[in-house]
């Protein structure tokens, strides 16, 4: 016989004997550290992408105040993005397991009667919907993105951003309200005090884990999670063990260009007519006027080598590869530009929301960005820019556009 | 903190219209710190919503409704009926056992869903030139190591329990 179960809305209906303030204050205080560092890093891509130099980098032309915190983005040290965004996407995946366990933790209350208390507590409760809605949409589309399933609604840097900002608005009031009191939770437990607190069951089941022992499940949800995609922020062996993560286990090729590839040839639409040596030119536009190059033009030019990462905003990354090419800022010379200027590049690729992307004066400067014709000592691959291709130290993968067509220094639209 | 406020039984009108009861304020500082919350949700939401609004809110609340009404009471449902089938045998423990791997097992499922699927093959193959036939057999893989060493520690388990226990009790 089975006794009259309890609605959700009863505190008994709720057996767990894990629930309690102490399972949900640790994860919410890991929470709070994560999601503080996705949150930055997630504004440092941001401001990678140097949204406010031109409206060909700019995905988000409305944001108004939200880029108040833009700055130039630098190209020291050539790893930087590499790092933020492999801890973005890295560390997100990584919190999957304890952003689910949380909202576990605390399902009981969704249903706590009454449903509103005081005026307060109905905007915390439609404050929640935005932490809870927001959590989800923001992972929910980067897991997506990353695995190119693009079936959100929209392009995901407005969605994934504007989004960013909902749920920190909401994250943030929640952090304010509930830190103190978990942190409190955390130092009484540790002192031997006794759980209480809404969440713990009224007559739980008997236990078949300790709540140790669910922070250890989650924890072991977490580790599987990260070594199974941290791996593709490195190439050769540790690539291997990034088994289930896009970029990750085989390199799409062997030999010197043999290493990962955002978007090949076939998919931007780049046909072997385009970039043969008598049809593909470089046109450089400038103070003194146009040039156009050939591809030989450009070998007999002064050639500079920089050791340099491929880093994707999708969190994947390569080790450092050896580019050899003309520097970008005596391309600027070239054309009159002694003191290197921002600069527009242009992709023979048709289509695609970065085949014209700028960069800024500091990144033209450096003398490691380079207009690159050989990588790993061999001619670039068609699937790595052939016949030329920027490469930019600490800029994000898109920025470094293949298959360049034109160069448009000082002018950026 | 989830401080309830005490009722107020004293209230006149209380006792007779509890529906119709005034609803307190609550904490002047958290209604400030939440107003300041919202006009910075406002300020973004607007712009969220922007494009396809109906599309972003559905995605919005329906990511927040999906996980509590569905995902949450399946995965509980299944644990219970798990945890269940362990009681029958009067060991509720063992459920750990099953527990453990199939909860590690769904959740590289959960995530990894479009690779695994095979729904995103096409694209896949075509932008980043990868293969990405392995994600289902890896997958798999990873299952079946995952529930055989669940099953090694349980049987190792079963070993030291039935030396420990002198061979005459049952």
């Amino acid at each position: 016989m089975r006794d009259r179960r309890p609605l959700p809305t009863s505190p008994g209906f709720w057996r767990s004997p894990v629930r309690g303030s102490w399972f949900t204050s640790v994860l919410g205080l890991v929470l709070l550290a994560g999601i503080t560092v996705l949150f930055v890093t997630g504004l440092l891509s941001y401001a990678a992408y140097n949204p406010n130099l031109s409206p060909v980098n700019d995905q988000t032309p409305g944001k108004g105040l939200l880029g108040f915190y833009l700055f130039a983005w630098p190209t020291h040290p050539h790893w930087l993005y590499r790092l933020t965004q492999g801890v973005h996407v890295t560390l997100g995946i990584t919190l999957i397991p304890v952003l689910l366990a949380k909202l576990w933790s605390v399902v009981p209350r969704l249903f706590a009667l009454p449903p509103v208390r005081s005026v307060t507590h109905a905007l915390e409760r439609l404050s929640l919907l935005l932490l809870v809605g927001g959590g989800l949409f923001e992972f929910t589309t980067g897991v997506l993105n990353i695995q190119l399933d693009y079936v959100f609604p929209g392009s995901f840097y407005p969605l994934h951003f504007y989004g960013a900002w909902v749920f920190f608005a909401a994250f943030v009031a929640h952090a304010a309200l509930k830190t103190p009191a978990a942190v409190r939770t955390v130092r009484r437990m540790r002192a031997g005090g006794e759980e209480e607190g809404d969440l713990v069951a009224p007559r739980p089941a008997p236990p078949t884990v300790s709540r140790r022992g669910a922070l250890w499940l989650v924890g072991g949800g977490s580790l599987l999670l990260f070594v199974t995609s941290a791996g593709r922020s490195f190439d050769g062996l540790l690539r291997q063990t990034a088994l289930l993560t896009p970029h990750g286990g085989a390199e799409p090729g062997s030999g010197p260009g043999g290493f990962q590839v955002n978007k090949t040839a076939a998919y931007a639409g780049i046909t072997p007519a385009e970039t043969r040596a008598d049809t593909w030119r470089l046109t450089v536009t400038g103070r003194t006027g146009t040039v156009r190059l050939t591809r030989a033009d450009l070998e007999r030019m002064a050639l500079h080598s920089a050791a340099l990462p491929i880093a994707c905003v999708e969190g994947w990354s390569t080790s450092d590869q050896w580019w050899r090419g003309v520097r970008l800022r005596d391309l600027a010379a070239l054309v009159g530009h002694g003191d290197p200027p921002d600069v527009l590049v242009e992709s023979l690729q048709a289509h695609g929301a970065f085949r014209r992307a700028a960069l800024r004066a500091d990144q033209v400067g450096d003398p490691r960005s380079l207009l690159a014709l050989y990588v790993n000592g061999e001619d670039l691959t068609p699937d790595h820019g052939h016949p030329a291709r920027v490469i930019v130290p600490a800029a994000p993968g898109v920025l470094n556009t293949k298959w360049v067509a034109r160069l448009t220094f000082g002018e950026l639209r | 903190m989830n401080r309830r406020p005490p009722r107020t039984p004293g209230t006149p009108g209380d006792a007779r219209t509890p529906g119709l009861r005034r609803l307190p304020l609550g904490s002047p500082l958290h209604l400030l710190l939440l107003a300041c919350s919202f006009a910075l949700a406002a300020y973004a939401g607007v712009r969220l919503l922007a494009g396809d609004w109906l599309g972003v809110a559905l995605w919005f609340v329906g990511a927040a409704l999906l996980h509590d009404l569905v995902l949450l009471p399946l995965y509980s449902a299944a644990d219970r009926a798990v945890v269940r089938a362990a009681g029958a045998v009067g060991r509720r423990e063992w459920a750990l056992y099953v527990r453990v791997p199939a909860a590690l097992s769904v959740l590289l499922l959960l995530v990894w869903f479009p690779l695994i699927s095979g729904m995103v093959d096409q694209s896949y193959r075509l932008a980043a030139g990868l293969s990405a036939d392995g994600f289902l057999a890896r997958w798999l893989l990873i299952t079946a190591v995952l529930f055989g060493g669940s099953a090694l520690l349980f049987l190792l388990r079963l070993r030291r329990a039935a030396k420990e226990r002198p061979p005459a009790v049952h």
